[in-house]
Parts: C-alpha cells; structure tokens; sequence
C-alpha cells in the first residue's frame, strides 16, 4: 500500500511540474521534451490504476508520435521564438487568475462533491485480473459493442492523414523527375531514323 | 493520506487541466505551444476518464479514453500540418498576423 502511494505521489509530481515547465519553458524544443517526460509519468498514473493497455498505448502514440512530430516541425520552422515570447507577462497575469479560479473551482467539485451513480457496477464490468488481462478485455469490449466507433476512428486517423499530406505536398518548378509513363510509350519509331549514307556523299 | 483514492487523481487531472488552460494564456502569440497545452488538456481529460473507469470498475471509460487518444492524435497530426503551410505561406508563426480571414 505505502509502495503504490509513493508511486502515485513520485508520477504525480513530475507529471505535474513538467506540465508546468512545457507552458513555462522558454525554448520549444524544451517544452516537447517536458512534454514527453508528462506523457511517460501519466503512463506511470495508468498503470497505477490499472489501465496497463492505454499506458503502453500513451507512451507508443504520443511520445513515439506526437511528442516526435511535434520534436520535427519545432525544429523544422526556422521561427525565432524569443519574439514570440513579448507581453507575456501582460497576459500571465489574467492568465494565472483565471486558471486559479478553475482550479480552486474544480478541486471544490472533485474532492467533496463527487456523485456517483447508484446501483451495480457499470455496463462493462472490468474483469479480475487473474482472469483476464486488461488489454484481453478492452479488446472484448471494444471489437464486440463498441466495433463501429472503432472503425470510425479508423476513418477520422484516415481522413486526419490525407489531410496532412494534402496539406503539406507542394509541386516545386523546376525539379527533374523520372515519368515513368512517357518512358514507356516511347517507341523506336517515333525517336529513331535510320538513314542510308552513299559512300563518299558523308561528311 | 497514503490511501489514493478517485479524488487523488481527479486532482492531478485538474490541476494539468489548469496548467493547460494557462499555457494559452501566458503563450498567447505561440501556436505550438498553444498546441502543446491543447494536448496537456486532452491527457488531463484521459486520466479522468480512466480514474473513474477504475473506480467505478467500469470497462467503457478505458474505451472512450482510447477514442480520445485517436482524435488527439489526428488533432495534432492536423494542426501541425496547417502551422507548416502556414509558415510556408508567411514566414511567421505568430498568432497575431493570422487574420487573413478577418472579413
């Protein structure tokens, strides 16, 4: 019991200042790399509370690639950051007072206040674990009720990549590349003449 | 105190929510950052979801927390695509110059 609470209060910490440090951080490269340090500590908090598969799938996703993309296109854009960071002070101020509000509002609502639904457990159980591994199960519930969200998420992952690529693909003037269909439609005739030299009438 | 209960990490969850919602404040004029709050949100929400889903010992709030992963995914993948044509188109990333579409 101690262990775990040591466990939670360790991921908890660190989940929570490198949160702090990703909004603070004046450098961007900085702030993906708190990022990616939040991502692996709130991967810690789910396997605390059992959730092992969305832990494994956090750190895979989003560090592997969000965190990575975000990583690319900070260093890729030749932005200078420093004047971005103008009149910040102008707005940490209302900033802060807002977000103090919220959280004063929210731990009020979270810690005393919290009402849970009556009766037995939910509509999918969560299996003991000597049965049945957590990720067994959430693959039972997820292919058998809940199969046409999957596949719509599926569509919207689709839909998100075109979009992407659409997005970002530029023709650039001036760059030679091999058509390879024009390559196969030429044909001897059209390219090659043969011609009879007379003796003594070359050049 | 070491007994960690559903209000325990409803509290971690809020309080990243709050540092989410503040990173738009304080980096009003950087969009990447803007973005990277939106995904310290989106992971407060996640761990919401699963807090209950553990304590109320209910499988579909795992799920629904899956389903927000995929659409943060895309999210992103979206937002970082627009902020590179952008820049292409600009030379600048500030939030200030984007009122082109302004009528």
């Amino acid at each position: 019991m101690i262990i775990s609470a040591i466990a939670f209060y360790l991921f908890a910490a660190i989940t929570i200042i490198s949160g702090f440090m990703v909004v603070t951080a004046r450098n961007p490269v900085h702030s993906v790399l708190w990022l990616i340090l939040a991502f692996f500590n709130s991967a810690g908090l789910f396997v605390l509370m059992g959730a092992e598969f969305l832990a494994m799938v956090l750190v895979v996703v989003y560090v592997g690639a969000v965190a990575v993309l975000f990583l690319f296109v900070v260093m890729m854009l030749d932005v200078n950051f420093q004047s971005l960071r103008q009149g910040a002070q102008n707005y940490a101020m209302i900033g802060g007072i807002i977000g103090t509000i919220l959280l004063i509002e929210l731990i009020f609502l979270m810690t005393g206040n919290i009402v849970l639904p009556e009766g037995p457990a939910g509509a999918q159980p969560i299996p003991a674990f000597d049965m049945m591994s957590n990720t067994h199960a959430l693959g039972h519930v997820l292919y058998t009720d809940y199969f046409y969200l999957f596949q719509a998420a599926g569509m919207i992952l689709l839909v998100a990549m075109v979009g992407a690529i659409v997005l970002t693909l530029r023709e650039r003037a001036g760059v030679r590349k091999q058509k390879v269909a024009d390559q196969m439609e030429r044909r001897p005739a059209d390219t090659l003449a043969v011609v009879k030299v007379q003796p003594g009438q070359g050049a | 105190m070491l007994e960690i209960g559903l209000a325990h990490y409803l509290t971690v969850a809020a309080i990243l929510f709050t540092l989410g919602i503040f990173g738009i404040f304080l980096n009003r004029r950087n969009v990447i950052v803007i973005l990277m709050s939106v995904e310290l949100i989106l992971l407060a929400v996640n761990i919401n979801f699963v807090a209950f889903s553990a304590h109320l010992g209910d499988l579909v709030g795992q799920v629904f927390a899956m389903f927000v992963l995929t659409v943060a995914a895309a999210e992103a993948a979206i937002g970082l695509a627009i902020l590179v044509v952008y820049f292409r188109n600009r030379g600048s990333i500030a939030v200030d110059d984007i009122n082109l579409m302004k009528g």
